[in-house]
Order: structure tokens, then C-alpha cells, then sequence
């Protein structure tokens, strides 16, 4: 199991479910490897609780390889941990010294509710996308490559937006919690392209209204998202974002 | 609601407003710093008493004055407001929070610093826009312009308010420092060409506007300006 001979000290949020309240317990792990991945460190943990008969700690995790988006936890102080542009199954042991005291808790949002632990239900994403967050096409036979011509630039930006894998940090670390670099990313990936077009400013008007429906904060441009952000999405997507809504809700004739 | 008012009610127009009236104000200080300089002249403030006669007399600066008490009054209502809101959007805290790791301080403290420059400007209100508009200018200068320049100097005979005033332009300096290119941001106005540009122009303008102002009074206290 573990081989390494790193030991820890860890402060984990611990809720029993979403309307308990939950609070900060201290375990200790010992002969960790650096070279294990953080939620490696998590297996270790939650091993000797089961052997000891505890309930293991609850976090999301599916992947391990920084594509899904789904492992989540605020270690000490900032989303996904110390380093920046990547996710906790992405996070080594290596990055922390023997002896540490490392404070693990889940995403905290009023759109985020914990649900067990450090897993919190991030469905308040799915609704924003479900809102508008796609093309309605007809079904028929795949176009040829090609066909639509689409400037580099506008190629390299949308899928630079696309990049994002809605994990949520974004939302973690701002300081108002709110949601506005994953749903502009979201926005922007399909304003960027052609097939985008036809519902451009409907699909605007009516994701920032369920966003705000789900009870994010507003944004304040602290830039914290960008800075956290596993995928790099960048603050432009924002002001794309604005630039669309503002023009949608005063320009455009057409009611979401 | 109409969709116009739905539009400005929803979190981007909420900002928006904060966009709008934040580069509004940031216009006015630009007039009042311009014309306050005019103390600089050493003429016992007769240049600056000219120009506070042209903007006591002037109908469209008078009629600017309701534009900017509004302005001001939608600036610190919807602030104050975003603040709540904000704070409501995450009931339960973090127990370690290291936002340094990824934004600045001054950028995170808006509202505190917002609410540290309405203190200052309760009290730069009440000791000269009072005075000016209501309990009236007790002297005259040579020209036989109301002498506002000396109801200046008798104001900044007194350290605490020069200290005030001085601490409370660092206040300024910060909230402009985040304010300034955050408006344009949040109007949407984000260009790979022009962003750094305005990025540059808010530090400047954050730096400059916010130290004359606190030359002023400090000078004043020291017999600098006569």
C-alpha cells in the first residue's frame, strides 16, 4: 500500500448529509508516498477507516486524469490545491512537505449544496447548460468536414472555451460564488462558431437567467476563476459574455 | 417587470449600473481634481475662486449636480446591495480562505473600501458642499467672488481632517485601481489591443488623481500653498 514516508495531518470537513451541520475532524496519515496522487492519499485515508470500522470519507473523483471534471475539495485555502491548472487527481503528494497540517473542504455555495462530506451537488451546472447550452439541429446525415469555413482564430478561441470541464472551481474560489467563467465558457464556445449563430442571443438571455435563478453570486472581477481555473478559460469569455447579453437585452427585438 | 428593468435587475445589468455610474464618477473626479488644482497657483486662490464661481453659476454644472448626487446615490445603493448578495451567495464560510494565492486584496475589498469613501465623503460634504450651498461662504476675495478657498484653508488647519483626507485618497486610490478597468470589463469592452491600454491608463489615473488630491490639504496644512 502506501511506501512513501511522508506523514500528515489532515483537517476534513466531515457532513452527514446536506441539512446536518457538518465540522472540521483531524485524521492522521503516515508513510505516504510523494509520488502518490492526492485522492491516492484519500484511498489510503479512507482504508483505515473502513478497517477500523469508520465511515469512510465521501469525495467526488471518476477519471484521475484531469479530463472529467468531477474531483473537487478546497485544499488549504484554494480549489483543486497549491498548484495551478490542474485538477486534485492531478495533485501530488510531492507538492507538500512531511509534517503538514492540510485543511480539505468541499466546494462552498449556496448553489452548491453539500451532499455527503466533501461531494456537493453541482447539478445547478447541468440546469445552466440545459437552459441553452447547446444547438438544436436536424438529424440527418454528418456534413462533410469542411463545409462551413471558420476563421483560425475563431476555431483556436471556441475551443479554448470548450476546454472547460464544469469541476466548478471557478465557483469555489470566487468570493462571491459565482458562476460567471463557467457559464461565459459555456456561452462562448458556441457564440465562436457559425452553428452557434441562430440561437446566439436567445441562448445568452436565458442561461444567465437560470444562473441567476440557482443563486450564484455576481461577479466582481477579482480574477480569482482565471487564476484557479484547471483549463486556463480566461476572462475574455466574460466580457464576450456581457458584450452578447448586453446587446441581446438592449438591442436585439427578440424576447428570450 | 418589463424586460428592460428584468435586464437590469439580472447580475450582469446589476454590474452594468456599477459600470456606468463608476466611470461617471470617475469623470467627475477628473473635473474636480482639474479645477482644485487651480490652489497651485500661490494667488491666494483667486484663480480657484474663479473657478468655483463658474461651477456655482453655470446652469449645466448645476444641472450635472443632480446627475452626480444620482449617480452617486445608484453607485452606493447597488454596491451595497452586490455586497449582500454576494456574501448571501456563500452562507457557509470557508475555514481557510487563501485568496491572496489568486487576486488582490484591493479587488476582493471593494465594498470595504467603498464604504471607508463614504465615510470621507459624509464628511468632505458637510464641510464644503454645506457650506456652499446652504449655510453659505462667509467671505469675499479681492475679485468679490465668494472666498471658498479660504473656508479651505481654515478646514485644513485641523491635522485630524488633513489626515482624514489624505488616508481616505489611499482608500481611493485602491478602489479606483480595481474600478477603473473593472468597468470596462464588465461593459464587455475587453480587446486584446486595447485592454492593456486601459489596464495602464486606470493605474496611472489611480495613482496621479488620488495624491493630488491629498497634496492639497497636507500643502494647505503646511503653508506650502498661500
Amino acid at each position: 500500500m502506501s511506501t512513501g514516508n511522508m506523514n500528515l495531518t489532515l483537517k476534513i470537513w466531515r457532513q452527514k448529509n446536506t441539512k446536518s451541520k457538518g465540522e472540521l475532524v483531524d485524521y492522521k496519515v503516515a508513510n505516504i508516498s510523494p509520488d502518490m496522487s492526492f485522492l491516492e492519499m484519500f484511498d489510503v485515508l479512507n482504508e483505515q477507516l473502513i478497517t477500523k470500522g469508520d465511515q469512510p470519507i465521501v469525495f467526488d473523483h471518476d477519471c484521475r486524469e484531469g479530463i472529467c471534471g468531477m474531483c473537487s475539495m478546497f485544499i488549504n485555502g484554494r480549489p483543486h490545491g497549491p498548484k495551478n491548472g490542474i485538477t486534485t487527481c492531478q495533485l501530488h503528494m510531492r507538492s507538500f512537505k512531511d509534517g503538514d497540517t492540510i485543511t480539505v473542504e468541499p466546494w462552498r455555495a449556496q448553489a452548491f449544496p453539500v451532499i455527503k462530506d466533501l461531494t456537493v451537488d453541482r447539478s445547478a451546472f447541468d440546469r445552466v447548460i440545459s437552459a441553452g447550452g447547446f444547438i438544436s439541429v436536424n438529424t440527418g446525415n454528418a456534413q462533410d468536414a469542411n463545409n462551413l469555413p471558420i476563421p483560425k482564430a475563431n476555431a483556436d478561441a471556441a475551443f479554448e472555451a470548450a476546454a472547460c470541464i464544469g469541476c466548478g472551481a471557478c465557483v469555489a474560489t470566487c468570493k462571491n460564488a459565482s458562476a460567471m467563467l463557467f457559464v461565459s465558457a459555456k456561452v462562448s464556445q458556441l457564440a465562436l462558431l457559425p452553428q452557434g449563430q441562430p440561437e446566439r442571443y436567445k441562448r445568452v438571455q436565458n442561461m444567465v437567467a437560470q444562473m441567476d435563478a440557482e443563486g450564484f453570486g455576481n461577479c466582481t472581477n477579482t480574477g480569482a476563476c482565471e487564476a484557479e481555473c484547471p483549463k486556463g478559460i480566461s476572462l475574455e469569455n466574460i466580457a464576450r459574455m456581457n458584450r452578447d447579453y448586453l446587446s441581446a437585452k438592449f438591442v436585439s427585438q427578440e424576447e428570450a | 417587470m418589463s424586460s428592460l428593468s428584468k435586464a437590469f435587475s439580472s447580475s450582469i445589468g446589476k454590474k452594468v449600473i456599477m459600470g456606468i455610474t463608476g466611470l461617471f464618477l470617475i469623470s467627475f473626479l477628473l473635473v474636480h481634481c482639474f479645477l482644485n488644482a487651480f490652489v497651485f497657483f500661490n494667488d491666494n486662490g483667486l484663480m480657484f475662486n474663479i473657478g468655483a464661481h463658474f461651477m456655482a453659476t453655470n446652469w449645466f454644472i448645476r444641472a450635472m449636480e443632480f446627475v452626480l448626487m444620482g449617480g452617486l446615490l445608484l453607485h452606493i445603493v447597488q454596491g451595497a446591495r452586490l455586497t449582500f448578495q454576494n456574501n448571501a451567495a456563500r452562507p457557509v464560510k470557508y475555514a481557510v480562505a487563501n485568496g491572496q494565492a489568486n487576486s488582490k486584496w484591493y479587488s476582493r475589498s471593494m465594498g470595504l473600501l467603498g464604504t471607508l469613501l463614504l465615510i470621507f465623503l459624509i464628511v468632505h460634504l458637510g464641510n464644503f458642499w454645506v457650506v456652499s450651498r446652504f449655510t453659505g461662504i462667509p467671505t469675499h476675495d479681492a475679485n468679490g467672488h465668494e472666498d471658498l478657498y479660504a473656508v479651505m484653508k481654515k478646514t485644513f488647519e485641523n491635522v485630524w481632517l488633513v489626515a482624514l483626507y489624505a488616508l481616505s485618497m489611499i482608500s481611493l486610490g485602491y478602489h479606483l485601481l480595481h474600478g477603473f478597468s473593472s468597468a470596462f470589463q464588465t461593459m464587455g469592452w475587453n480587446h486584446k489591443k486595447y485592454t492593456p491600454l486601459i489596464k495602464c491608463i486606470g493605474l496611472w489615473f489611480s495613482i496621479l488623481i488620488p495624491l493630488l488630491f491629498a497634496i492639497m490639504p497636507i500643502a494647505m496644512y503646511f503653508n506650502c500653498i498661500k
